[in-house]
């Protein structure tokens, strides 16, 4: 007997215990919403794992994220392509391309099949985008007040080209330290969606797929790019403080060279928090060799999601591993990891 | 960003500082406090101790609300908040305080309290109203500037007929905490003070006339801007120089001698005087701190829940008393940076970032032993 595949109602559907339970429900959501926004001849093969060619030359790269965003929406993304973006970031910040995604669905029981196939849709372009699909996925319903809407999970596979090794550790006195552009726009975008903080600002949140630009950097520096990062969550403070303890070095920063939005700075300002520890979806810190830095730079310019490229510093002997800044001001701090969450202070 | 970026100008910072420099006299030594906590920041934020002469010294006021709330208080916001009809609503600073055997308000609401973070006193309002089956309490700290702010969330409650809202009142009084480190047996050696920003908006200039008149001390009013200090900075060491003892208003933009009329009726209408109140590092002080009239007891909350503070001892090795009377710098404290950091802080000072000790940990610790380097 041939199975009829039910039509979901997109529009006043909800998602139910059902959905995630192995049926024929689970199998009518994948359909309906899943395998359209996310087509491509790997997923297309159905089975419980894809099947992938293996790549020729140059090391394997893995990574895997989980994406918790509230609000699931927000000015200039929500959690699907968060999660795209994100992922490839993440692989492409060992200067691999990256080559195919994973995503696992936890959907709360009740949420709206609309803002799902909303969120799906949204993943699906950004991978279709970013040339990088998702080839496996996974879906699992849980009980009302268990989770937060929907939370995906990634994972990601790229491979870097022989002979290139970036890593956290590379940083020596000298090297040169350059950001792909303005900070702040992904934290304060989603701070300004959140209900208790209605101020209005047309900042959208910065998240972008960041793999080409890489692409770009690793041709023109070659082997004086010496490693990258993208300064997510703790902000450019935290990126920088990462990568002095990992590398034994200090750093020395100029703030007047920090490209910030004046929308940013003002909303900054406002909420009483510093944009070097807000977070950012589509920027990165490269450390390059002096030898390398103009051409790296040059490259970054020339690329649409490098065009703000600036060097804001460089790496200094310092046991201490402190990230010191001169402030616009004409003084000098630290620029510290952030402790506890960022929170406004109350005068 | 403008009205932002005129009074963060480097050029003009250095133009300030090289007066400063010509200035001074080399034959003394300047110490000047700046009372508020949101000087101290500004000081350590932008570097300013930097572009200062070496006999000019900066030291750090008592100014910082959430430091001077004695561990007693926030044990009493514990306990209340342990109570599971209440919802305790808090300035988010408070949430990382030391309380008494290892507690705070973060580790309270882990293990279940019902504790809101809230970025607007009219915040917890709101959700008295939407949420009626809570007793929803405001735990209200600050000096003038967050008093009035308190005073309208109250007459809002009360023109919204709520019976499941009051307010732990905390506030406190900046002029007699200022009298109250100069009437010091054991003087710390002020020559002037950076008189406070915020709360002089609300006060105006004339309460600190007996600082000048009687004190003989000379109080220069300043924004919250680098700009702000240092030319206030300037304006201490003329005073000095020309032997003047007076009040100076530097910020003059937002500060004027009467102050926010309206705010003070306002606030005259809700509060009155408490007979004393304890501040950590300063004791107990007479007349320091504000409490609800008796016509607004329905909103008190230490009425309505019977709140007996019982004085809880700072931990005996902790130098925040020290630090909030000016007495000690942050980095004379054992616990400074071993023990006690932002993430693990022992005493108050650590956890605002207004507070003496995270601000300097945060921005300045590189000064330290700087011949490492």
């Amino acid at each position: 007997m041939k199975t009829v595949r039910r039509k979901l109602d997109i529009r006043n559907g909800r998602v139910d215990m059902s959905h995630g339970s192995g049926g024929r429900a689970m199998a009518d959501l994948i359909a309906g919403i899943f395998r359209d926004a996310f087509a491509n001849e790997f997923l297309d093969q159905g089975n419980d794992q894809a099947s992938l060619p293996i790549p020729v030359g140059g090391r394997m790269v893995m990574t895997t994220d989980g994406y918790v965003v509230s609000p699931l929406f927000f000015p200039g993304g929500d959690i699907g392509s968060l999660a795209v973006h994100g992922t490839i970031n993440d692989i492409a910040m060992s200067g691999a391309r990256p080559l195919y995604l994973s995503a696992g669905f936890i959907i709360e029981e009740g949420f709206p099949f609309a803002d799902l196939q909303r969120i799906a849709q949204s993943m699906g372009l950004a991978a279709r985008e970013a040339g990088v699909p998702v080839v496996t996925g996974d879906t699992k319903v849980v009980e009302r007040g268990k989770a937060d809407g929907v939370f995906i999970s990634t994972a990601g596979v790229g491979v870097v080209p022989e002979g290139l090794v970036l890593s956290g550790d590379r940083a020596e006195p000298g090297d040169a330290v350059i950001l792909s552009g303005c900070i702040g726009d992904h934290g304060v975008a989603i701070m300004s969606s959140r209900e208790n903080l209605s101020f209005e600002t047309a900042i959208l949140s910065d998240c972008a797929s960041l793999h080409l630009l890489v692409a770009a950097m690793v041709a023109a520096a070659g082997p004086y790019l010496k490693l990258m990062r993208d300064p997510t969550r703790g902000g450019l403070a935290a990126t920088l403080n990462e990568l002095a303890h990992q590398s034994g070095v200090g750093f020395r920063i100029h703030e007047a060279a920090i490209p910030v939005k004046p929308q940013v700075a003002a909303a900054c300002e406002l909420l009483g928090l510093d944009p070097l520890f807000v977070a950012n979806e589509g920027k990165l810190v490269a450390v390059v060799a002096p030898e390398g830095a103009a051409a790296c730079l040059a490259a970054m310019r020339a690329h649409p999601l490098g065009r703000e490229a600036a060097i804001i510093g460089s790496a200094v002997a310092d046991g201490r591993m402190f990230v010191q800044m001169t402030t616009a001001f004409g003084g000098g701090r630290i620029v510290d990891w952030l402790s506890g969450e960022q929170l406004p202070r109350i005068c | 960003m403008k009205y932002v970026d005129e009074y963060r100008d480097g050029a003009l910072a250095r133009d300030i500082a090289a007066a400063i420099a010509a200035e001074v006299q080399p034959g003394r030594d300047y110490a000047f406090m700046e009372f508020c906590g949101g000087h101290t920041h500004a000081i350590s934020r932008y570097g300013i101790e930097d572009l200062l002469p070496p006999n000019l010294r900066l030291i750090h006021g008592p100014g910082c609300p959430v430091c001077v709330l004695p561990i007693g208080r926030i044990d009493d916001a514990i306990r209340l908040a342990a109570d599971p009809a209440v919802t305790l609503c808090t300035y988010a600073d408070l949430m990382r305080v030391p309380a008494s055997h290892g507690g705070s308000l973060m580790k309270a609401r882990a293990a279940g309290a019902d504790i809101r973070m809230i970025y607007s006193s009219l915040d917890a309002v709101r959700i008295a109203e939407a949420e009626p089956a809570r007793q929803v309490v405001f735990f209200a700290i600050g000096f003038e500037t967050t008093t009035p702010p308190t005073a309208i969330a109250l007459r809002l409650a009360e023109t919204k007929r709520l019976t499941n809202f009051s307010i732990f009142c905390n506030h406190v009084l900046t002029p007699v905490a200022m009298r109250a480190i100069l009437d010091d047996p054991d003087p710390i050696g002020i020559d002037g003070f950076v008189g406070p920003a915020h709360v002089s908006t609300i006060i105006g200039t004339a309460p600190y006339q007996e600082f000048s008149d009687i004190y003989r001390k000379p109080v220069v009013i300043a924004g919250f801007e680098p700009l702000d200090v240092m030319q206030a900075i300037l304006m201490l060491v003329r005073q000095i120089n020309q032997q003047r003892c007076e009040v100076e208003n530097q910020y003059i933009r937002a500060v004027t001698a009467a102050g926010n009329v309206t705010a003070q009726t306002l606030c005259a209408d809700v509060f009155e005087i408490r007979d004393s109140f304890e501040w950590r590092g300063l004791g107990v002080v007479p007349s320091s701190a504000l409490k609800l009239r008796d016509a607004y007891a329905a909103f008190d909350a230490e009425a309505r829940f019977a709140i007996r503070t019982v004085h809880a001892d700072d931990n005996p090795a902790c130098e925040c008393p020290a630090i909030l009377r000016g007495r000690k710098k942050p980095s004379d404290c054992k616990l400074f940076g071993s023990v006690c950091t932002p993430e693990t802080p022992i005493g108050a000072c650590m956890v605002s970032s207004e507070g003496a000790c995270a601000a300097h940990w945060t921005y300045g610790r590189f000064r330290e032993h700087r011949t490492a380097a």
